[in-house]
């Protein structure tokens, strides 16, 4: 497949890079005992080392240990026993250290690999440089005072994880892809949240051009952009301004630039002035953080099967095909959910009752699986009314819709409002007499070879029925009367 | 290695630290003079010697999961020159 794109002179490839920035699940802070839960008061979850007060000292959170060596495990890539923390240094008012705490040239994860699949089905594998631990900043607000910046340490020293992919996308749609596979792998590994919208998960973005072929063109980083769809967006609009900036006979700039939601354009940041001097050095408070092998290999014992893993399951022992595998793994949610239906129950209708009917149910109302007004076990239940062929699947659809507004059982709404499906044959047969005996010509149509209109006389049935009949016996019953 | 006037005004603006025009020169001549006395190290032969990052023989101490400080907002903004809120105010830095 080529992603290339056309310019006034010719193919271009874009090489896009992404530093994923993930913070990590934990209770409390990377080096302080303050509390990490979104949505606090201002300032009331901050300690005195996270507000840089002098002679605080940063004691290490083992959990954030864990989290990132579990997740360096989940991208398949190498562990560092030994580590070092540096300081990163810049005056902003965000950063009441004046430093963050980093890791610079000995993160404590290595080089790793994720696969990620494209809507053709095609896979990409994109390289994992390193992923490094490092603390947040503050949070600025500007709103709220014409003159001032308010400044809020909540976020301060909360643990991130930074993710840092070779430069190995060409499209938004690979970079898009890899950003959903990462955020996947962590909330099934449990390491991050993946919550962009609360700001658990951002990433800068870097995006170069070229001419196929040739060295990497000098490249742009959009900082912080914290959806995907904004991000492609981005990565769309950097490719057109580069390329349009050498096709005019410019260069492109070595700059940060930032992403502007409402007008899906990149512009340049205000250059801080000699921002990129950060002069790292190793945090004199702070030892290398070392650990053993043994202490990997417990994590490592703990890992759950994650997506690859899983839907190739789901394809190999379940039967499904390798696109209802794929939906039903995005996410650890959703696949908690469907294992939970599909316990003892045909692996394939489930797959098809959850990620059709169910979905388009949420969809419909903007609900995510975990807050499913359907429990996985109702739907379960639903599904048994039509194996045990006390409903039709038709009916059933109904049903779940019913469930959905109501919170109510299947089997309740089925007694309820008497729904349950007519499978005496007698009766069915009643139907179909009656209809057959109205109708002459349409018999007269059907018997000429008009086969379709069968069809026809299924929905007089059914709709005399009020759809209760078995359809396979209607069916039946009136290809045996209308042959006569 | 030695220092010029030039480079001691650049990490002095990046320490935001105001050093007048007339220390420079001094200053540029006390900093490669300390530089110079610690290259006396470069003396020794290392090549097998690992690196030390401590002069104790200790570990990393690592902490539990715990939530066991915050909740004081008061405390944390009692010295700030300007409060708004329960919030920081500083001079506007939107970008």
């Amino acid at each position: 497949m080529s992603n290339l794109v056309e310019g006034a002179t010719g193919s271009w490839e874009v090489v896009i890079g992404l530093e994923i920035h993930a913070q990590v699940s934990s209770q409390s802070k990377l080096f302080s005992g303050a509390a990490t839960a979104f949505g606090a008061e201002p300032n009331s979850q901050v300690s005195l080392v996270d507000a840089g007060m002098p002679g605080m000292l940063p004691v290490i959170n083992e959990m954030a240990i864990e989290q990132a060596v579990r997740s360096g495990l989940g991208l398949n890539a190498k562990i560092n026993n030994y580590s070092v923390f540096d300081r990163k240094n810049y005056f902003y008012a965000d950063l009441p250290q004046g430093y963050q705490i980093s890791q610079y040239l000995q993160p404590i994860v290595g080089e790793g690999v994720v696969t990620v699949e494209l809507e053709d089905g095609a896979t990409a594998h994109i390289g994992i440089e390193r992923l490094h631990l490092e603390q947040d900043a503050g949070k600025l607000i500007h709103d709220q005072h014409p003159r001032k910046s308010h400044v809020d340490l909540n976020r301060s020293g909360i643990a991130l994880m930074e993710i840092v992919s070779k430069p190995d996308m060409r499209s938004a749609a690979e970079a898009g892809a890899y950003v959903r596979k990462v955020r996947a792998i962590l909330r099934y590994l449990g390491t991050c949240d993946g919550n962009m919208e609360q700001g658990s998960m951002r990433a800068d973005v870097n995006v170069s051009v070229r001419r196929p072929g040739e060295d990497l063109g000098t490249r742009a980083e959009i900082k912080n952009v914290n959806s995907i769809r904004f991000m492609q967006q981005a990565i769309h609009y950097e490719t057109t301004r580069q390329i349009d900036v050498i096709e005019g006979g410019g260069t492109v700039d070595q700059e940060t630039r930032q992403f502007d939601a409402p007008t899906g354009t990149t512009r340049p940041m205000r250059t801080k002035e000699e921002a990129h001097d950060y002069r790292y050095f190793p945090d004199p408070d702070l030892l290398p953080l070392e650990f053993s092998d043994d202490f990997v290999a417990q994590i490592r014992a703990t890992l759950p099967e994650l997506p690859d893993a899983k839907k190739r399951r789901y394809m190999d022992e379940l039967g499904l095909s390798a696109h209802d595998a794929a939906v039903l793994v995005s996410d650890r949610d959703i696949a908690l959910f469907y294992e939970a239906v599909s316990e003892g129950r045909d692996a394939k209708i489930v797959a098809n009752w959850v990620q059709g009917d169910l979905f388009g149910q949420l969809a419909k109302a903007e609900l995510d699986i975990a807050d499913s007004p359907v429990s996985a076990n109702q739907l379960g239940g639903l599904i048994d009314l039509i194996s045990d062929q006390t409903i039709s699947g038709k009916i059933a659809k109904d049903v779940l819709e019913i469930m959905f507004e109501s919170g109510q059982d299947a089997a309740a709404i089925v007694a309820e409002k008497g729904l349950k499906q007519v499978t005496d044959s007698g009766a069915i047969e009643g139907e179909v007499d009656k209809v057959i005996a109205a109708n002459p010509d349409k018999v007269a149509e059907f018997q000429s070879g008009k086969d379709k209109i069968l069809g026809w006389f299924v929905g007089q049935i059914m709709q005399a029925t009020k759809g209760k009949a078995n359809p396979k016996m209607v069916n039946q019953l009136l290809r045996d009367k209308l042959k006569g | 290695m030695s220092v010029d006037k030039a480079t001691v005004a650049r990490i002095a603006h990046l320490a935001r630290i105001g050093v007048r025009e007339e220390e420079l020169e001094p200053l540029a001549a006390e900093l490669s003079g300390i530089l110079q006395w610690i290259e006396q190290l470069n003396e020794v032969d290392t090549d097998h010697v690992p690196p030390m990052a401590s002069v104790h023989d200790q570990a990393l101490r690592w902490r539990g999961d715990v939530v066991n400080d915050g909740g004081k907002p008061e405390d944390i903004v009692a010295n700030a020159p300007d409060g708004q809120k329960g919030f920081f105010a500083v001079p506007k830095v939107i970008e």
